[in-house]
């Protein structure tokens, strides 16, 4: 009897312990640590608006000049962000802009279209990075071959006003020195960035695509004429 | 034994001998007096236990003391408002756990086609070079890699190829943006002829997969792209009709043969083979005299067969070329004459 209440009484602490304080699960599950890590322990909200921008501004600026001197560090892939990539995307986009063949019609890659293919491109360059076997995710490989435009875009600058002098053979060939340069930059930026992430035997099926869609970019941006 | 009666007097799910009102009895009691909506949810059981929690600590004094005059407390919730806020609130986990679903179903897919992008470089060069060419033995089925990477690669090596091809040519489309129709036709191409092929191999009982078919037209496409990429910088005409015939006959040749030895039978191979050797070789036809260039003035008879799905700008080309792309012309024309020259 006194063995039966005993165990009744143990059995009756477990029952307590059991449902009732049973809490459903829940949590989330939070992404890669991003530039907001930083700021553990005080909210961004109190701060004023020059000092968020200024840090955004300054994280951007801090990548650039990875991509300028690409060393293999992880900067860029630790901290991602879209910021960068989506200026380059506007500018190029917009030098881009308004070279036409003939002026009446739309004959040079209008916004909307080098937007696409900057965007779409690097999507199929992730995915198909993810698909090989790769370990980087989706932002991180977004950010970096964004960040890696920048040469081409500096060479579109560059282009821009070498054609302000006319369009000659001398300028042709400047133009095309230029172009093929800053292609050769990104490619080799962007693999010294993404190539870590994949298996050792299989960067050459990764560098590929990334290649060629600079390539494409390059190749949009030697075809440039102004209009007349 | 009283001590136990009294211990079920205070157990969470109230026992039996509480009388089920307020909703902080057993599910199985309750479950006529909860509405519809949310009558066997498990989140819903999370509430009540959450909230059986609380009217626990309240006191056993408090639940009988609340219930008589309280007419917020219809059903054991907190009036109509709580009613309401609980099935919005339910609602929407509802909507954010199929949301949350449909996007792991598509992280899901990708995983799908994860086996066939396991590939070497190696391996992707030699089935580039095996592509031209064709097989000695139709007696047994060949084999055909099945995998994707190598001919989406080849695809858009090809779209690239044909941008630059209309550059030069300088097409004008009105209806539409240069990439969107390079893209548009290699990959309606890639696609819908390996359809269209897979259908045939239904109809005529040939033993080939979709992946196959797909897998064995993504590499014929290298065919093209090598013929494309000299034809669109170097323009004679003699030299585009040889190539045209070696190399696209070449990749066609090899096509056929895997699809020979893998169908029984005179008429259904002769169906099979010719569709896929005419659709191919007239593939590459196309693609060349879309965007082809006129250069001296030469014009084909044959570009008005081809009618082609943009529109283009009847132009003269010495007046309106610009000094650029024809300079562009010339030095590639003479750094690749010079390079064939050495050869």
């Amino acid at each position: 009897m006194a063995e039966a209440d005993g165990s009744s009484r143990a059995f009756l602490g477990l029952s307590d312990v059991s449902i009732s304080a049973d809490i459903p699960v829940e949590g989330d599950i939070s992404m890669p640590p991003t530039s907001s890590s930083k700021d553990d322990g005080f909210s961004t909200l109190d701060e004023p608006v020059k000092d968020t921008v200024l840090r955004d501004l300054k994280a951007v600026g801090n990548k650039f000049v990875h991509v300028l001197y690409p060393k293999k560090s992880k900067a860029l892939l630790r901290d991602w962000d879209l910021w960068g990539p989506l200026l380059l995307c506007v500018t190029l986009a917009l030098l881009l802009q308004g070279g036409s063949v003939d002026s009446k019609d739309d004959g040079g890659p209008q916004f909307a279209e080098v937007f696409v293919i900057i965007w779409f491109g690097s999507l199929i360059i992730t995915l198909n990075s993810k698909l090989l076997g790769g370990t980087i995710s989706f932002f991180q490989s977004l950010c970096v071959l964004g960040y890696c435009i920048m040469p081409l875009t500096v060479a579109m600058v560059v282009c821009r006003i070498v054609l302000l002098g006319g369009s000659g053979t001398v300028s042709f060939v400047v133009r095309l020195v230029v172009v093929c340069a800053s292609f050769g930059w990104s490619t080799f930026a962007s693999t010294a960035f993404l190539a870590d992430s994949q298996p050792q035997n299989r960067k050459a099926l990764v560098v590929y695509p990334v290649f060629l869609f600079y390539f494409v970019i390059g190749w949009m941006i030697l075809t440039f004429a102004p209009a007349q | 034994m009283s001590a136990g009666a009294k211990n079920t007097n205070t157990e969470p799910w109230g026992g039996f001998d509480d009388p089920p009102v307020q909703g902080s009895g057993s599910a199985v009691i309750d479950m006529e007096n909860m509405d519809d909506t949310s009558g066997s949810s498990f989140e819903d059981m999370g509430e009540m236990h959450q909230r059986m929690t609380e009217e626990e600590e309240e006191g056993p004094g408090g639940a009988p003391g609340e219930e008589p005059g309280d007419d917020g407390e219809f059903l054991g919730m907190k009036g109509i408002k709580g009613q309401l806020g609980r099935q919005v609130a339910d609602e929407v986990w509802q909507a954010g756990k199929r949301e949350a679903s449909k996007a792991f179903n598509l992280y899901a897919n990708i995983d799908i086609l994860r086996p066939y992008f396991d590939v070497e470089p190696v391996q992707v060069r030699s089935r580039l070079i095996e592509s031209m060419v064709p097989v000695r033995t139709i007696a047994f089925p060949q084999k055909v890699a099945g995998e994707l990477y190598g001919p989406m690669m080849l695809v858009f090596t090809l779209v690239a190829i044909l941008l630059h091809g209309m550059k030069t040519s300088q097409t004008i489309i009105r209806e539409g943006t240069l990439m969107g129709t390079a893209i548009g036709t290699c990959f309606g191409y890639w696609l819908g002829v390996s359809s269209f092929i897979y259908f045939l191999a239904y109809l005529v009982n040939s033993q080939i997969t979709m992946l196959q078919t797909l897998s064995l037209l993504g590499y014929g496409l290298f065919g093209h792209c090598v013929v494309l990429f000299i034809t669109y910088n170097i323009h004679f005409h003699f030299l585009f009709y040889g190539l045209w015939l070696l190399v696209g006959g070449l990749s066609t040749l090899r096509m056929v043969a895997v699809l020979l030895s893998r169908t029984v039978g005179q008429t259904p191979r002769l169906v099979i083979c010719g569709s896929l050797a005419a659709l191919h070789m007239l593939f590459l036809l196309y693609l060349h005299f879309t965007y082809h260039k006129m250069v001296e003035g030469i014009l084909d008879t044959l570009e008005g067969v081809n009618a082609p799905p943009i529109q283009r700008v009847a132009r003269d080309v010495p007046a309106l070329a610009p000094a650029a792309i024809s300079v562009t012309l010339n030095t590639t024309l003479q750094t690749l004459g010079a390079l064939l020259q050495s050869h």
